[in-house]
Parts: structure tokens; C-alpha cells; sequence
């Protein structure tokens, strides 16, 4: 039989969506059950399936892992902890993206003498395991009197992240002509306002990318938030892990999961956001002129 | 305010020791104010690291920059007042025409009122008012080429630089463009420097042409000068479409003498081989020449039809009208003027006398 193909898609194509469609919900799966068990109660966690929908939309569990549930010997919920994620990973995401973007400019567009064996060598950060510097960073985090502090925190996640953002500003800016730099120049702008004028406003899809990158990493890290906040700086992460960790006599598995998807809804909504940004930056972001 | 600029016995090496590389040898230009130079060769002869030296984007090895009499070596291209119009155009992307035009202005601190006013000037100048709210990548590529012009005149500096501004244009377009410069060069009458390859728009615009090669300039001169007294091989088939003739012979008894081709000329005295130049339109087809040959390819362009004819001396091109009836295989007798040709000393290629 020879079907019209705008009537039937062919079998090839179902196959595609078929094997896509399961793809997706093997990844959404998880996510479908931790929302549904968030919205039961104990009893109901413990009589109906995994994947049954609750009876009704309780919010309970979600203001228990929002403000009063216990993480070690606090009660306040995430609440804090969700805090000093934020007033941790937005200035450093923001530090981190510009001042990558400062670094690539340079590299690229204002190559001196051994830049790029000064690149090649910043690609080792990149590769470099966390661990390697734990030790080291904490003393100097010590002689800078920054220990236990957000500041502190910002100040590493910075540091860890400037080979990564850096590469992407570098590979990006290699891709603008240098006449739009030397035409700058002749047009009498200095080093900080061809930056400013011509060369930042040309970065937003990389700009855009840099941000979900760093913003998910820092958001997500737990290694460094366990190792050098204290007792007031711990990030959602840590917060996170104590609340599960915390022993009572039943497990609250709605309280975890609520607790899991509040930790995760920022990461969340940046993708959502950002990715839009992303995608529109690509198509209208041609720097031919 | 037209200003000069002297070229001072400029050296540039790129690299350092054995591996260095020579890009321009003992250049010495100077241009006179309000003239227009042109820097012609093919790429890699250096006109474009000239036109960069002179710019401030690069640095001589040696040698001295001179505007308006005072050195500039050294100097940052902001503080050199000069404006250049760049081969990609170099719009800024994402910016508004008339803010593209009017960045350097700013970048001077010009008030905001007098600085629309010189966009308006400008633009109305350069038939692109319409345009001044798109941005580069909403423009046609005349209309960007008119912007980045428009981006150098707005500046009124004391020196214009084009790095071959009109080569990424249609052929039509560049005609009407290379038009336009001249008539904005002869209103502003600021002094110009004008890079390109195309030796239609090095006789067209330039008031002096440097021909250059292999970092060296073959000769400098008028355009009358470069194209009927040419100082050596390289430049006389260098200009000129289609290129000069040039056959290889032996001054015998005064006359130039080839083999089997009995040309009647009188050749300059020379203990060596010697090289004939005639242009193309100089060659003349005469029944009675003793000088034979047989046509192989007939081109009518139009206004004129160019002839290949082998003779014993080599094969030769010669331009003829478009009246002009002959059919390959013809039989044809050639005669050149002896006013019209050039003598070149075979083995170091320089002009004779």
C-alpha cells in the first residue's frame, strides 16, 4: 500500500517519536514521583503506589521542608539554606561570567606575548580535580580571614570556575573579526570601552550559556559548600543532605521529596528562562557585518 | 584641513632572528596634503601592513611616520586623527546606523546636539538618511559600504585610510562607488591613502600610485607616469588590461632583432638581451608589415575586440575597435610605432633610457 506521506508518517518516523517519547518519560519518571509523594500524607505514601496520584493537592509537606523541618539540631526548615544559596551563587555566577568574559576578551581579541601558552595553561583548571585544592584553598581562605563565610564561598566558586567561563568567552570572541576591534581603536575607544561599547553586547547567547553553566554548578556543588561554609553559611545542598540525614522514628518521604525539589526548582526555572534567551541569541546573534 | 604624511624609510620584519620574515624593505613615501595615494600590488606584497603601519594598528621595525610633520610612531591610532574604512566594513553589529557613525564622535566627547548634527550632515551627504535607525545586518552591502564611509567623514580627521574598501562589492556597484569617493575626496580634499589590487581603481582615483611587491615599491608616480613610462617589467604588466606584450630579443646592428620576425625597429644600445614592451592598443594591424603572424582567438568585449595573433616572436595580444573583421586563422601583418615602445634590459628587467 503506498499511503500519501502527509496523511500517514511513515514507519520510521514513529519509531523516532516512539523511542523519544520513552526516553523522555524514563527521564521524567523520577521527577513524576517525587511530586506526587510530596503531595501525600504518611498514610497514604504507605497504602497506594509509587506512581499513584495523591488523593488532593496537600501542601503540607512543602511548608515543613520550607520552614520547620529539622536538619541535625535547627528546626527552621530550607529556609536559610535556600538563602545563602542565593546570596551565594548570584554574585559569584555574576563575578565569574564577567570576569570570564574579561579574560577571553583579552585573549582573543588583545593576544600579547605567550598568551596563548598562558590559555593553554588555564585549560588545566578546567580538568582540575576539586579535591586537589581543598587543603591549600582553605588555608588561604584562613589568612584572608574568610573562613565559614559566603564571602568566602563566592570567592571559591569564583576561582573554580574562571578556566571554565573563561574558555567559553575565549572560543566565542575568537569568531569576531579583529577589523570591529582595530575599527574601535581608530574610532578612539580605549581597551574598557571597546569592551563595554562593542564587544559585550555581541556575548549574549555565550553569556547566556555561561550563566545556566555556572549558576548549575554553583547552585548544585556540595563539595566546597561542605567544606567551607559554617554553621551560619551552609548552602541548600548541605541543608538539604542534613534535613534527609536527620533521624526520626518514620521517614517523611514527602518532606524529602519537597524538600529535593525546592533545592532543584532554581536550576529549573534558570533553564527554563535562560534557554529561551539562549536559543533567540543564537539565531539573531550573527556578528558578520 | 588637509594635512601631509611623509613615509620614512619604513622596515618591517615580522619574527625574530633566522626566521623573521621581511614584509617591507626602505619604504620612503611622501604624500603631499590633499593628495590621494594609492598602494597597488598583489597580496602579500605589504600594502596592507603599510596602510596598518600608518594607521598605529602596527609597528614599523623601522622608520619614521611623519602627519602633519610630527611622528606618530609609537602614538596610539586614537591619538593620530585618522579615519579608515575597512575592507568587512567593520560595522559595529549592535549598534544603529547613526550610532555607528557617531561613536568616534563620542568617544571625542562631542555634545549630543552638535554630534546629531554631523550624523544628519553626514548622512544626507551619503544619501543614507533613511537609514539611520537599521542596524548593519538590515542594510544591503552598498548601503553598509555608504555607513562605513559615512563613519570615516563624520570624523574629519586629518588623514583617510581605505584598505580596499571596495572589493566586497558586485561589479556595478563598485563602479559607482569608486565614483563617489572621488567626489567626496575632491569636497573634503583630505588627504587619502588607498590600498587595493585592482589596478582600474589605482588609475582611476589616485592622484600618485605606489606599485608595490615583495615589500618594496616598484615605482611611484602619476598615473599618466606608472602607465606610459613603467620603471620596470613588473610594473609595466602589472597596469593595464589586457597586459603589455613583451618579447625577449637581441639589439643586432641597432635593430631589435627576433628570429624568423622582421620588426623595422630601432634598438637601444645595449650589450644584452633586451625585452620589447608594446600595450596591446599600441600594436597595429598593417597588410604591408613585414612582421607575419596568424590570428588564433578573436574576443569582441564590446567598445573593443581583443586579437591574439602567434607570430615567430611569440604569441601577442593587440586591442583593435569593434569594427574590427577578422576570423582565427587569418593571415595578419603587425607594425608598433616606435614612440610607443618600451625597452627593458632582459636580465635585470629595468626600464631602458
Amino acid at each position: 500500500m503506498t499511503a500519501k506521506p502527509s496523511l500517514f508518517p511513515s514507519v520510521g518516523r514513529v519509531l523516532v517519536y516512539g523511542v523519544l517519547l520513552l526516553a523522555a518519560a524514563f527521564f521524567l519518571l523520577p521527577l513524576y514521583a517525587m511530586l506526587v509523594t510530596s503531595f501525600k500524607d504518611a498514610e497514604e505514601i504507605r497504602t497506594t503506589s509509587l506512581l499513584a496520584l495523591p488523593g488532593g493537592l496537600n501542601w503540607s509537606a512543602w511548608s515543613t521542608a520550607w520552614s520547620s523541618a529539622c536538619t541535625g539540631v535547627d528546626c527552621n526548615g530550607l529556609r536559610p539554606f535556600f538563602w545563602n544559596s542565593v546570596t551565594m551563587a548570584v554574585p559569584a555566577v555574576l563575578i565569574s561570567t564577567l570576569w570570564g568574559a574579561l579574560n577571553g576578551y583579552v585573549l582573543s581579541l588583545w593576544k600579547f606575548r605567550g598568551s596563548d601558552v598562558l590559555f593553554g595553561l588555564l585549560l588545566f583548571g578546567v580538568f582540575m580535580p576539586f579535591q586537589v585544592v581543598l587543603l591549600p584553598m582553605s588555608q588561604v581562605l584562613g589568612m584572608l580571614g574568610l573562613s565559614s563565610s559566603i564571602t568566602g564561598l563566592v570567592l571559591v566558586h569564583c576561582l573554580a570556575g574562571l578556566a571554565g567561563t573563561t574558555l567559553f568567552f575565549r572560543n566565542y570572541y575568537a569568531a569576531i573579526p579583529k577589523e570591529l576591534v582595530n575599527a574601535a581603536r581608530m574610532d578612539g575607544a580605549n581597551f574598557w570601552q571597546i569592551f563595554w561599547r562593542i564587544v559585550l553586547p555581541l556575548s549574549t547567547p555565550i553569556f547566556m550559556v555561561t550563566l545556566i553553566w555556572q549558576f548549575t554548578n554553583i547552585w548544585n556543588d556540595f563539595l566546597f559548600g561542605v567544606v567551607f561554609s559554617g554553621t551560619e553559611s551552609k548552602p541548600i545542598t548541605v541543608g538539604l543532605n542534613n534535613l534527609a540525614n536527620t533521624s526520626s522514628s518514620v521517614k517523611a518521604y514527602n518532606v524529602d521529596m519537597a524538600a529535593a525539589i525546592i533545592a532543584g526548582l532554581p536550576t529549573m526555572a534558570i533553564y527554563v528562562l535562560a534557554g529561551k534567551f539562549f536559543v533567540r541569541g543564537l539565531t539573531a546573534g550573527a556578528v558578520k557585518g | 584641513m588637509a594635512s601631509s604624511l611623509e613615509i620614512a624609510g619604513i622596515n618591517k620584519r615580522f619574527g625574530n632572528g633566522d626566521k623573521s620574515v621581511e614584509v617591507l624593505r626602505r619604504v620612503d613615501i611622501h604624500v603631499a596634503p590633499g593628495e590621494f595615494l594609492i598602494l597597488v600590488g598583489p597580496s602579500g606584497c605589504g600594502k596592507s601592513t603599510l596602510l596598518n603601519i600608518i594607521a598605529g594598528l602596527d609597528d614599523p621595525t623601522e622608520g619614521e611616520v611623519r602627519i602633519g610633520g610630527k611622528n606618530v610612531v609609537g602614538m596610539p591610532p586614537r591619538d593620530r586623527d585618522i579615519a579608515m574604512v575597512f575592507q568587512s566594513y567593520a560595522l559595529y553589529p549592535t549598534m544603529s546606523v547613526a550610532d555607528n557613525i557617531g561613536f568616534a564622535l563620542e568617544m571625542r566627547k562631542m555634545p549630543k546636539a552638535e554630534r546629531q548634527k554631523r550624523i544628519d550632515e553626514v548622512a544626507a551627504m551619503l544619501q543614507i538618511s533613511h537609514l539611520l535607525d537599521r542596524r548593519p545586518s538590515q542594510l544591503s552591502g552598498g548601503q553598509r559600504q555608504r555607513v562605513a564611509m559615512g563613519r570615516a567623514l563624520a570624523r574629519q580627521p586629518q588623514l583617510f585610510l581605505f584598505d580596499e574598501p571596495l572589493s566586497n562589492l558586485d561589479a556595478k556597484l563598485r563602479v559607482e562607488m569608486r565614483a563617489e569617493i572621488k567626489r567626496l575626496h575632491q569636497a573634503s580634499g583630505i588627504t587619502s591613502v588607498y590600498v587595493t589590487h585592482d589596478q582600474v581603481e589605482a588609475m582611476t582615483l589616485g592622484s600618485r600610485i605606489a606599485v608595490m611587491k615583495g615589500g618594496v615599491v616598484q615605482q611611484l608616480g602619476t598615473p599618466d607616469d606608472i602607465y606610459n613610462r613603467p620603471a620596470n617589467t613588473y610594473v609595466a604588466t602589472f597596469i593595464g588590461s589586457p597586459t603589455m606584450n613583451l618579447l625577449r630579443g637581441a639589439p643586432t646592428g641597432g635593430q631589435f632583432g627576433i628570429q624568423g620576425a622582421a620588426l623595422n625597429l630601432a634598438a637601444p644600445a645595449s650589450a644584452n638581451e633586451v625585452l620589447l614592451g608594446v600595450r596591446p592598443e599600441h600594436l597595429v594591424m598593417q597588410d604591408s608589415a613585414p612582421w607575419r603572424g596568424k590570428v588564433s582567438v578573436v574576443e569582441p568585449t564590446g567598445p573593443d575586440t581583443y586579437v591574439v595573433v602567434d607570430t615567430a616572436a611569440g604569441s601577442v595580444t593587440l586591442r583593435t575597435d569593434a569594427q574590427t573583421r577578422v576570423q582565427p586563422g587569418d593571415a595578419v601583418g603587425l607594425a608598433v610605432e616606435p614612440a610607443n615602445a618600451h625597452w627593458f634590459d632582459a636580465s635585470s628587467e629595468n626600464r631602458l633610457a
